[in-house]
């Protein structure tokens, strides 16, 4: 048996065809892009290892880090300041240029190093208009509050993305609200990560705002095994489009309700499996509530007696 | 070959197919290392002379084919494969039966499978397969999960009988993903594999069958009771921990 199965692998060896190094880069970006939150460091280390190529890993990791920093919402501290800015692609100026409103800084970044390199004062043309700003700035304030008080380490921002240089009321506009935490522990083999993404259309002629967000959470415990995870809620409501300080305050309530809903809803599910979920893939026990009768072990009498005792062959 | 096994217990459990021919596709030297080491979810195959469906795995396999334990014809057929001894052929039929029971007693459906063959010391070596689909569009009874899967496989190497007694080494691997789907809660997948050895030495008055039955009972118990408790546990625990939920909030304020 074993060395049938050798020789099958040994087959296998010799028919492989050498991957072209287009192939074995888009295989190290596909390890990299799916890293946990927190974990792509530990798996460029293990994928450039089994590359045992440099080059091709190099090339890899330059177009898959960018990617999986701003769909994490990489979140980074401002060289010579105390605040942190997030790396989204909300905030894209170009790809190593990142905007943070609240401060109207620029930052650089290194996106495989995973740190700014640089900082400096947003241009005028990056920034948006005064009038959007009021809207950004009081939208900010009252989520800034909210995730303070709901996340133990949350970060958020608020971006214009479109309709920035509208200067006054009689045109639409857009921003979106991100909420990023995350809690990386290694040593205990878990991680985490929890992304909020809130689009807010503000139009001007129904006078409405219209949100729609998605929350995705995910988790990875990893001691003695590999669990992982992956939830993804998508929601939308409306609200009356206001002065920018009332608009702030229905809008950051809308989004601590809905989040505060999700999470219910997140519990619920995980209090669900152990006796109801789970149920459809393995039942604790048989519907007799006993083990099950290894006992009657007398050669061919022991499918006869456990058929009989169980009543099955109906 | 060290580093290739970090990245499986990193990858999302659902895509370890992915990421295991991957891995094949950039090692094609450590192929046997990876095959043995890496568990995968199961395939099926559907033995036609008896309209039954068996599980494949490495431990029926010889080149290209799998031997069927209904049948014990490998399909498609093979020359000169590999096939247990008449006495353990007869054992293996025997584990095939009363397993199924077993397997519709604790899964209400899935697929079984049990291989048998002898090792090199006297001994030998079986290996018990469970498969089940448990979405609602496949076996799960109360309609759930949209999608569910259980794939368990577990190893029993047995030593030679020795006054009485033998020694059995039951490695078991669970790999299982399922998926919720709802107005509420958006979709919510849990997945992963883990895998636990388990030692005993018993005496043969009982049988090879009922000893090697009750260890895999016992060792599913703890996996599924582990993976709900502990496992699915601890990521729940992390969701808790990045945003508490709000009566926990509420009950700090009044400290702070």
């Amino acid at each position: 048996m074993y060395n049938s199965r050798q020789r099958m692998a040994e087959e296998d060896e010799t028919q492989e065809p050498e991957l072209s190094d287009k192939q074995k880069k888009e295989i190290a970006k596909w390890f990299l892009l799916n890293s946990p939150a927190g974990e792509i460091q530990y798996v460029a280390k293990d994928i450039r290892s089994v590359l045992n190529d440099d080059n091709v890993y190099n090339a890899a990791a330059s177009e898959a880090f960018p990617l999986y920093n701003k769909s994490h919402m990489m979140c980074l501290k401002m060289p010579g300041k105390s605040e942190d800015v997030l790396v989204t692609s909300f905030g894209e100026i170009d790809e190593n240029d990142y905007l943070d409103p609240r401060t109207a800084q620029v930052v650089t970044v290194d996106h495989v190093k995973q740190v700014c390199t640089e900082v400096r004062p947003a241009s005028d043309e990056e920034l948006p208009s005064p009038y959007i700003e009021d809207y950004r700035c009081a939208l900010d304030a009252e989520i800034m509050k909210y995730v303070n008080e709901a996340y133990p380490k949350g970060i958020c921002s608020v971006y214009c993305v479109r309709g920035k240089d509208v200067e006054e009321p009689g045109s639409d506009f857009e921003l979106v609200v991100v909420i990023s935490a995350t809690r990386h522990s290694p040593q205990n083999f878990c991680n985490g990560s929890w992304r909020s993404v809130w689009n807010i259309e503000f139009k001007d002629e129904v006078q409405i705002m219209d949100v729609s967000g998605i929350v995705q959470v995910g988790a990875h415990y990893f001691e003695e095994g590999n669990v992982q995870l992956d939830a993804k809620h998508e929601c939308k409501d409306s609200t009356l489009f206001q002065s920018p300080d009332d608009s702030a305050i229905s809008l950051t309530n809308i989004i601590r309700h809905q989040e505060t809903e999700y999470l219910a809803a997140l519990q619920a599910s995980y209090s669900n499996l152990p006796d109801t979920t789970f149920k459809d893939l393995r039942r604790k026990l048989p519907v007799t509530r006993t083990l099950f009768p290894w006992h009657n072990t007398l050669q061919f009498s022991l499918t006869r007696d456990i058929t009989k005792e169980l009543g099955i062959g109906k | 070959m060290e580093a290739a096994m970090g990245l499986m217990r990193r990858m999302p459990p659902k895509h370890v197919e992915t990421a295991l021919s991957a891995l094949l596709s950039l090692m094609p030297d450590h192929s046997s290392d990876l095959l043995s080491q890496v568990d995968q979810p199961l395939q099926v195959l559907c033995d036609v002379d008896c309209g039954k469906e068996f599980i494949l795995c490495e431990y029926n396999r010889d080149a290209d084919s799998y031997r069927s334990p209904w049948s014990n014809k490998y399909h498609p057929s093979l020359e000169d494969g590999p096939y247990p001894s008449p006495e353990l052929r007869k054992l293996e039929i025997e584990a095939n039966e009363v397993f199924a029971i077993y397997r519709d007693q604790y899964y209400e459906g899935g697929i079984s499978s049990v291989y048998m063959w002898e090792d090199e010391n006297d001994g030998f070596v079986s290996c018990f397969l469970i498969k089940k689909d448990g979405s609602k569009s496949g076996q799960g009874r109360r309609g759930y999960l949209q999608e569910g899967a259980w794939d368990a496989i577990h190893v029993i190497e047995v030593g030679p009988e020795e006054e009485g007694m033998a020694h059995y080494c039951l490695t078991s691997t669970v790999m299982l993903s399922l998926t919720t789907n709802n107005e509420l809660s958006g979709t919510f997948n849990l997945s992963g594999s883990i895998r636990r050895q388990m030692n005993m030495d018993l005496s043969v008055a009982d049988g090879h069958l009922c000893n090697m039955g009750k260890m895999i009972e016992e060792m599913e118990g703890k996996l599924r009771n582990s993976l709900d408790q502990v496992y699915f546990g601890k990521t729940k625990e992390m969701v808790c921990t990045l945003r508490p939920p709000s009566e926990l909030l509420q009950m700090k304020l009044p400290e702070s």
